[in-house]
């Protein structure tokens, strides 16, 4: 979503009637997009009974104007939210700071067994959670980390993802540039803070924007680990939507639209890195 | 001991049969030479000839495969760049991208330790470096530029900073790496004025790589011609472009470069000649030198300057020197090279725009100035003495 | 070579071999902490897998016996697990090429210089906000068959097993919409504006430059697409787990709603086998990508 310096149509904007056809398939492309969003919303605002009753109108009916604050307390979202944003906030810690330190490893340091340890770094990327979670599950049994904050972060504390797109930004890096730098004395820790985290952190933004997304969104782990209601993450308190009583689901519908706001946030405010994030996996293949 | 450490000068950089390889490949061998204290040093040769892992060595960049190196009376083959005291200026200036012109500048200043006024080194105050950079920014014009970051500058600017980096940390030597080759024409040329001056001011050895020998014969003190890894020559610049040591130095200094062809001699003693497929030229090898013997085979050298045409365009003149036909003619406004075909060499002339030139296809005869004419051994490639 | 013998040497400078042992060193501290986890969460695991596959745990999980690779046969060609691969293949292709061509259509539509267009494009990516979770209550709210606005088609109805797999595929369709938009965008927008100037010079219609000229330039961008959309469609669980739990009459179990739905301690061994398998066909997808990129970057030099 950078400017669009190249357009498939006609470089220029062409007549009138050619611009306004094309805001017409534009936002018609927009309600066909939009519409599932809009229906949740609307949804939200009062029971399924009211709605069916009325012949399931497309606009709110008997709007429950407390919904979300009922939502929110009824849900415990607030609880909720609290773990996922601290769930969150440490694997995305964590995750930058061990994928930073081993890209720097994997590009600056000359160590025998670095290939090696490079080529098994990355085989970790073909290993998806739902392969290994059996395992893992007992593994986090057997520690005793069943709800707890452990659990739910542990086996996410690293990514060879963030290894490879880190180091691929810090490979970019001129070799005068690190020439410079030893010859102003920088050792590797002095360069890593002022030189490399610096230059890359385009890069180490996309990245964590990423690290945000896929950790606040985790549904498989948390799922398979949590078996009390009070360590439930927002994406898990999603699942009562369709148990709750028919008078009542909608407060799980209104649980949703809450759930997904962080992430909303982060698209308006965050665009720029999310795109470069998402499509940089495009350019690695 | 002490007494060598203070008499010694500190900023000569001696090179003592050093080699540099890189696995299988030699990238530079053998090299043996000496950067006096205070001079402006050029590396010069073609692009892979190892001029830039001569300076890289230098730096602490690269490591000496063998050999010794030293900087002042120090061996420094297993010190670190940081220790070394010098100050690189990198042909892409290698500015931090992220930080403004005084953080690039003060870079050198921050982690490392120095002695001020002969005291044991530690590291620089804040007031020091402020102070320090003041003064370098305002050595190069920079002082209204030391908030901006490097993207905002021009080459030019971006040129100075690299500079002012340099100088910051008052080394024992800079060592610059082909550092005009990224500006334009114009520039280039007031620069390389710019840094001769600044060389007179700082009096501090400069090692300079470049591959430009307008840049080398302009600027340098002395040239080093460096070819396939080995030191070719080392002199001042007349020297190397006089009297060139080999036909490798004989070829790449000058433009356009000095004639060769073979020939025999075929009269000895101190005025010979030679004779070749084209015809007689006569040598006045000078007071020093002896011809070698009649019937030795030989490369003539002979720069374009020193070529005479006999007055073309006349006729039924006398027909000595090398018979040549003109093939081509460039005119540059001040002179013009006039390139001939002599027996299937191509000999180039360079001769005063006057006059009218020669018509293309003309067949003229070519004089050589006698005290100019270069021998060498077609086998060694060698300058007979 | 001279002996530097004579001369002063710095003795706290640190030689090269020095260096080299503090570079490993180092590296070994920076690797570290990502190699532990790695170790515990993906290698160790992997070891486990074949573990399990080989031996048979009783009702409790207090013992297990070695049944080999008998146990490997025996899942592999389960009902049950085929089943899961169909179902799961099915998938794929209920989600992969429906939500392709229309990332691509939004794509195109959203790529040209327009006022406003960036509130377009912001729409059109807008999905990505959503989780899994959060897609699957809003197809919930769709076409849930007792309350949801869709909830009488009959084409998508949850309640129908013919059905049933297709509503769920349609929450996936609409939730990767954005990712899918994202980067076909990117990749059209990397194109050259000199070529498709070049290409209307040449007397190319728009539809023709489309097929001729844009799709062969952005085909590294959809075959990434392909690849993880089918990667995504392989892995789904939490659209079954919240619109169908499996249902109806065990429609919609995919690969990983059947290794995972709730199993005894004697069907460890079974799940870990489907998990194997399931690790195989990622392989396999992931592998099949690398061989295709290659391709392309011989085609492209």
């Amino acid at each position: 979503m950078s400017a669009g310096a190249t357009a498939t149509g006609d470089p220029t904007l062409g007549p009138v009637w050619k611009r306004a056809s094309w805001y017409a398939v534009l936002s018609a492309l927009s309600v066909l997009v939009l519409f599932p969003i809009y229906m949740t919303i609307v949804r939200a605002l009062s029971t399924p009974r009211d709605y069916v009753q009325r012949g399931q109108p497309l606009y709110p009916v008997a709007v429950q104007p407390d919904i979300f604050g009922r939502a929110w307390t009824q849900g415990d979202l607030g609880r909720q939210m609290a773990l996922s944003a601290v769930v969150t906030a440490i694997i995305v810690t964590a995750q930058l700071t061990t994928s930073i330190l081993s890209a720097y490893a994997f590009s600056f340091l000359q160590f025998r067994g670095r290939t090696a340890m490079f080529y098994l770094f990355m085989a970790t990327l073909m290993l998806p959670l739902e392969v290994t979670l059996i395992p893992n599950v007992d593994t986090v049994q057997s520690l005793g980390w069943f709800n707890s904050i452990q659990g739910l972060t542990a086996p996410f504390l690293a990514t060879a993802f963030g290894t490879f797109l880190i180091r691929q930004g810090f490979l970019g890096i001129p070799r005068d540039l690190r020439d410079a730098a030893a010859l102003d004395g920088f050792g590797h820790l002095a360069f890593l803070w002022r030189v490399a985290i610096p230059i890359t952190r385009p890069v180490v933004a996309s990245f964590g924007v990423i690290a945000f997304l896929s950790a606040w969104n985790q549904y498989l782990w948390p799922r398979a680990i949590v078996n009390e209601a009070k360590w439930n993450t927002i994406q898990i308190g999603l699942k009562n939507v369709g148990a709750a009583n028919v008078d009542e689901m909608n407060i799980g519908v209104a649980a949703a639209i809450i759930a997904a706001l962080p992430v909303l946030a982060l698209l308006i405010f965050l665009q720029r890195h999310l795109v470069r994030g998402l499509t940089a996996g495009a350019v690695k293949g | 001991m002490l007494a060598d450490v203070v008499s010694v000068s500190v900023s000569r950089v001696l090179f003592e049969d050093v080699t540099k390889s890189f696995g299988e490949v030699v990238a530079v061998d053998s090299l043996d030479l000496e950067v006096i204290d205070g001079e402006f040093l050029v590396l010069l040769g073609p692009s892979g000839c190892g001029k830039t892992t001569v300076l890289r060595m230098v730096a602490g960049l690269e490591t000496v495969t063998q050999g010794t190196l030293r900087i002042g009376n120090r061996v420094v083959n297993d010190v670190e760049a940081k220790d070394r005291d010098v100050a690189m200026v990198f042909q892409s200036y290698a500015l931090y991208p992220h930080m403004n012109v005084r953080k690039n500048i003060e870079s050198p200043l921050v982690a490392r330790h120095f002695s001020v006024d002969g005291g044991a080194p530690r590291k620089l105050t804040a007031s020091e470096r402020s102070q320090r950079i003041t003064q370098a920014a305002e050595t190069l014009g920079l002082a209204s530029l030391l908030d901006r970051k490097p993207a905002a500058l021009s080459g030019g600017q971006r040129q100075r900073v690299a500079l002012a980096r340099a100088i910051v940390s008052r080394p024992a030597a800079f060592l610059m790496d082909e550092p005009l080759s990224n500006l334009d024409a114009k520039l280039r040329a007031e620069t390389r004025l710019e840094l001769v001056e600044l060389h007179r001011k700082l009096g501090t050895t400069i090692i300079y790589v470049t591959h430009d020998q307008v840049e080398a014969m302009t600027m340098a003190d002395r040239i080093a011609v460096i070819s396939d890894g080995r030191l070719q020559q080392v002199g001042a610049a007349q020297e190397v472009y006089d009297r060139p040591s080999n036909l490798f130095v004989a070829h790449f200094m000058g433009s356009p470069p000095m004639n060769t062809f073979e020939a025999t001699v075929a009269g000895g003693g101190r005025e010979g000649e030679v004779t070749g497929a084209a015809g007689r030229v006569r040598i006045d090898a000078g007071p020093a030198i002896s011809l070698p013997p009649v019937g030795s085979r030989v490369v003539v050298g002979v720069r374009p300057e020193h070529l005479r045409s006999q007055g073309h365009g006349q006729q039924g003149r006398q027909q000595e020197g090398l018979r040549a036909r003109v093939s081509a003619v460039e005119w540059l406004g001040y002179e013009r090279h006039v390139i001939c075909d002599v027996a299937g060499r191509t000999i180039t002339l360079r001769e005063p725009a006057e006059g009218q030139a020669p018509n293309l296809g003309e067949e003229i005869y070519l004089d050589v100035v006698a005290n100019h004419v270069l021998l060498f051994d077609p086998a060694t490639s060698e300058r007979i003495p | 070579m001279t002996k530097p013998l004579a001369v002063p040497v710095d003795e706290d400078h640190v030689r090269s071999r020095r260096r080299s042992i503090k570079d490993t060193m180092l590296g070994l501290a920076f690797l570290g902490p990502s190699a532990v986890i790695f170790t515990a969460f993906f290698f160790y695991p992997l070891y486990r897998l074949v573990w399990l596959g080989l031996h048979q745990q009783n009702r409790t999980g207090t013992r297990e016996r070695w049944v080999g690779f008998s146990q490997y046969a025996d899942t592999l060609t389960s009902a049950d697990f085929l089943d899961g691969v169909r179902i799961s293949a099915t998938y794929v292709l209920y989600t992969v090429p429906l939500g392709l061509v229309l990332g691509v259509l939004l794509a195109v539509v959203a790529d040209r210089k327009l006022r406003g267009i960036k509130v377009f494009q912001t729409i059109f990516a807008s999905t990505v906000a959503s989780s899994v979770a959060v897609a699957s209550v809003i197809f919930f709210v769709l076409i849930n068959p007792q309350v949801g606005y869709f909830g009488d088609v009959s084409f998508l109805s949850l309640s129908d097993p013919g059905s049933a797999l297709r509503g769920v595929a349609l929450s996936s369709v609409w939730q990767n919409l954005g990712l899918t938009f994202i980067i076909v965008l990117a990749g059209l927008q990397a194109i050259p504006a000199e070529i498709n100037e070049a290409a209307t010079l040449d007397g190319y219609g728009p539809f023709r430059r489309f097929w001729r000229i844009t799709i062969p330039l952005i085909s590294p961008s959809l075959m990434f697409l392909v690849v993880v959309l089918t990667v995504f469609a392989f892995q789904a669980y939490a659209q079954v787990d919240i619109l169908t739990g499996g249902g109806p009459a065990g429609a919609t179990e995919t690969l990983v709603w059947k290794i995972f739905s709730d199993k005894e301690p004697s069907q460890y061994g079974e799940g870990a086998v489907m998990a194997s398998g399931l690790f195989v066909i990622t392989l396999g997808v992931t592998l099949a990508q690398f061989r295709i990129l290659e391709k392309r970057v011989h085609y492209g030099a």
